[in-house]
Parts: C-alpha cells; structure tokens; sequence
C-alpha cells in the first residue's frame, strides 16, 4: 500500500466507527431476538459476486462496493444503522465514507471483515448459485423472468419420471434433459427394436437389442452431463409401483396399457403425485394432468377399460410417427410448469390433437364424488387393475 | 340435427366418417338414430341398456354423466363426442 492510500486509510478510520465481528454478531442476535419491527441495523456485504457466492453472512444484503451508490437505494431509511463488511475491512471502510457523504447518519464497518467472523467460528451460509458451463448452457431460460436463475435451480432439483422410455417418453426425456431436470427416472423392461426408431428418438439404429432405458440413458448423458438418469429395468406392477415412485416429483405417463395406468393412477394417488398422461393412436392424441385430490384421477375419467375389441393399444394400432414426438412435448411442457409452478397446468382439461385435421381441441373433466380411487369413499389401495384386459399379446 | 364427433377407434362402423349427423332432442334419441344406421356402434359403446363406462360422452365439450346422462338435452346446434379410452404410449 502506497502513502496516498494509508492516508485515505486512516481518513477513512477517523470518520468511520468500527465495530468487532463479535460486537456485529451480538447486536444482530439481538435484533433478531427483538422481532421485525426492532429491524435498526442492515449488515451489507461490500465484495465482488464471486467472493458473496463462496459464503456470506445470514442476512446480509449484497450490494457490491462498484454498485454502492446506485444500488444502496435498497436501504432508503438513512436513520438506519448500516454495518458494512468485506473480505478484510478495507474495503468496507472506504464504502463507508460514500455512505456518510450519501448522508447515511450511522454507518459502521465490521474490523477484520468476513475473514475474521469466519475466523472466530461465526455462523455463514453459502448460497447455491449456477456454475460457469450451466450459465452458458441454460442461458435462454436465464433470460425468461418467469425462469431465471432460481427456476433453473429448481429444474436441477426437480427429480421426473418416465414411465416408458418410448414414443411418448422419448422426445419427454429427451427435452426434459436438455432444460435441465436433474433426475430422470425411466423404468422400461424392453429392449430396442428396429421399428421403434420411427419415432423413439432417444434410441438409434446402433442400439437395437439394447434396454431401452440404457439406450435412453446414454443419449441424454451425451446431451447434458448435468442430468443424472436412474434406470429402472422391470415392469412396473403392484410389487414396485409405491416403491419406484416415491423417489420423484413428477411421472411422466407413455406406458402402452391399460392395466399400467390403472395401477399407477392408484398409486400416484396414494403418494400424492402429479402424473402427466399422454396417448396417442394414429393421428391423434390425448393429454392431461392428473393432479391428486385436486382435478380428476384416471378413473374419473374412465373408471373402467374398453374391451379389447376397443383397446387398440393392446394390438398393432399403428400411429404416425410424428405424433407422439408433439404430445410427447405437451407433456414435457406441463411437467416444466409443474416443476417451476407457473401457468395453468392441464389439470381437469383433456387436450385432444388430430394431426389430419390440424386441430387442438379441449374437453372440461370433473372429479367424480363417487370415483372409487379419489372420491369420499375411494380405497385406492384396493381396486382392480384390470390386467386380463390386454391378455391377448400384442 | 345435431353433429356427432366420433374417436378414431369408433369410424370404421360408421364407414369411416369423423363426423356424422344424428336426429333427437335428447342424448338417448340421438344414439338410438345412430344405431338404426349403424348397428355395429351400439356393439361397441352401449351394448347394454346404460351408457358403457369405458366410453365418455359430451355434449358441447361437457361430460353428460355431470349432465344428465342419456337424458342430457341436444339441440340442432349441439356437438356430441364419443371418446373411449385410448392408452397407446409407444
């Protein structure tokens, strides 16, 4: 340090109290102790955003020293005792006197700064932040307020499962990836064939004899390393189901059965969890949310399956190949919402889709008081699945 | 007479058609004239004398069974749909 800075220095030092990191840790206690109205002193952070992103004291306000007289306006009441701190007390200090100038009437700053409280062994808290690489990769998401940082953080967080990693559950997967949903469950017990790849994107012409839930885990590994895949290489059935889907937030509906959404629409319900449901035949498709307790469950719907003269799926019903890759997308489109809790979820409305006629239709569903599963009286726990309804093999 | 959107599943007892037209002033009167000209429908949404409960029916995008069932009222103007359940996932 040159002499024109130590003479700022101790200019500084002369116009700006001091106080002990122990003397800010008590006052704050007591404050907190007081209760909200008693709120007397703001304690600001002065560092650079890397230095706040690596630790910073509970409470604190960050208002960098390069932003201080733009950004203090966070603090309008200059009667307020404002306790500045930064990594060493320099810096504080000098922030300080601006502060004075501004005409703040009682500004301290903390003596040894953030090195010192962490010294004495005094309470921080470290905020979670992206990395470099996640900035860059989910920047467009950055920029849409209704995402941002903190949404993004919750996709991270979120854990998604795909029931089948099929038609439906591939162009799912495959976008609920690459926005950034940090775990994805695909329990799948089949392997690849060749007349998947029509419309399973996530598996390719290499991995046919494949599981599909490996060749599902592979393609969203190569697309970004920040998703952890879980696979689950078994059918889902009554001896798995709870256990499966306790570990996730959101289910993701593809299966190709009716027995399999009877039975996960009673677990889901049991566990209290969002299942986005997703079909498709030929050119049409359907699409729904079923929200627990909240909208109507799959039995509202249809409490009891066709026939399988009507059941298609369990036949070679066909369907263009595009098609499952958009309800596919509707679907991941609602978990999304579902996660960062924004927009109106599909809840208590079938959207249907025929690809022929290029129309979006929407039908009104209502929760059924008497539904077996989800009404006053329902048992979830002790309905039929149905499982003789797709005896014939497909 | 009222329009009766059918599911793809159901066309081919209607000849293929996506959408007919049907006469009556209730549902139960409009399902009856589609089963006079297509018998084979009756076979596979109400082969019993109730409506099926695997097969849900609206009029003007409103489920009839929160209506009142087969005597839900239609009018000329009025759009019927018959929706089964579809599972296809894969």
């Amino acid at each position: 340090m040159g002499e024109a800075s130590r003479e700022i220095m101790r200019q500084a030092r002369r116009q700006v109290p001091e106080w002990s990191t122990v003397k800010v840790h008590e006052s704050l206690a007591h404050q907190h102790e007081a209760g909200p109205e008693h709120q007397d002193i703001v304690l600001v952070d002065v560092r650079e955003k890397h230095e706040w992103s690596e630790g910073h004291i509970p409470g604190a306000l960050h208002v960098p020293r390069g932003y201080l007289e733009l950004q203090i306006e966070a603090v309008p009441d200059k009667t307020k005792t404002v306790v500045l701190y930064c990594a060493g007390g320099i810096r504080s200090l000098m922030a300080g006197t601006t502060l004075q100038q501004m005409g703040y009437k009682e500004v301290i700053s903390m003596a040894g700064g953030f090195g010192a409280w962490k010294g004495k062994g005094l309470p921080f808290v470290q905020p979670r932040t992206l990395s470099e690489a996640q900035a860059k990769r989910y920047s467009r998401h950055l920029l849409v307020p209704e995402v941002g940082e903190e949404g993004q953080l919750k996709l991270l967080d979120a854990r998604v499962l795909l029931i089948g990693a099929g038609g439906l559950g591939s162009p799912a997967g495959y976008y609920l990836a690459a926005a950034g949903v940090g775990t994805i469950g695909i329990i799948d017990a089949d392997v690849v064939d060749e007349s998947n790849l029509q419309r399973q994107i996530l598996h390719n012409t290499k991995r046919i004899g494949q599981y599909k839930a490996e060749s599902a885990r592979e393609t969203i590994e190569a697309l970004n390393p920040d998703v952890k895949v879980i696979t689950h290489i078994e059918r889902l059935d009554e001896t798995n189901v709870a256990r499966i889907i306790a570990d996730y937030d959101v289910i993701v509906d593809g299966t190709d059965n009716f027995p399999t959404r009877y039975l996960l629409n009673d677990a889901a319900l049991m566990a209290n969890k969002p299942v986005v449901h997703g079909s498709v035949f030929r050119f049409e498709g359907q699409l729904t949310v079923f929200k627990p307790y909240e909208g109507p469950c799959y039995r509202c719907l249809y409490p009891e399956p066709p026939p399988i003269a009507l059941a298609p799926s369990c036949a070679e019903a066909g369907v263009l190949g595009v098609l499952p890759g958009i309800i596919g997308l509707l679907q991941a489109t609602e978990t999304v919402k579902l996660v960062l809790g924004i927009g109106d979820p599909l809840v208590g409305r079938l959207m249907t889709y025929d690809a022929l006629a290029g129309e979006f239709n929407e039908l009104r569903l209502f929760r059924d008081p008497k539904c077996p599963a989800c009404g006053e009286n329902g048992h979830p726990e002790d309905l039929p699945t149905y499982a003789d309804v797709c005896a014939i093999p497909a | 007479m009222a329009t009766v959107r059918l599911a793809p599943v159901l066309r081919p007892s209607v000849g293929g058609a996506k959408q007919v037209n049907a006469q009556g002033s209730n549902l139960s009167e409009v399902l009856a004239d589609l089963y006079s000209r297509y018998p084979s429908l009756k076979e596979q949404i109400q082969p019993e004398e109730s409506l099926s409960r695997f097969i849900n029916v609206y009029v003007n995008d409103q489920d009839v069974r929160f209506l009142q069932g087969l005597e839900t009222g239609v009018g000329p103007n009025d759009t019927v749909i018959l929706l089964p359940a579809m599972a296809g996932g894969r």
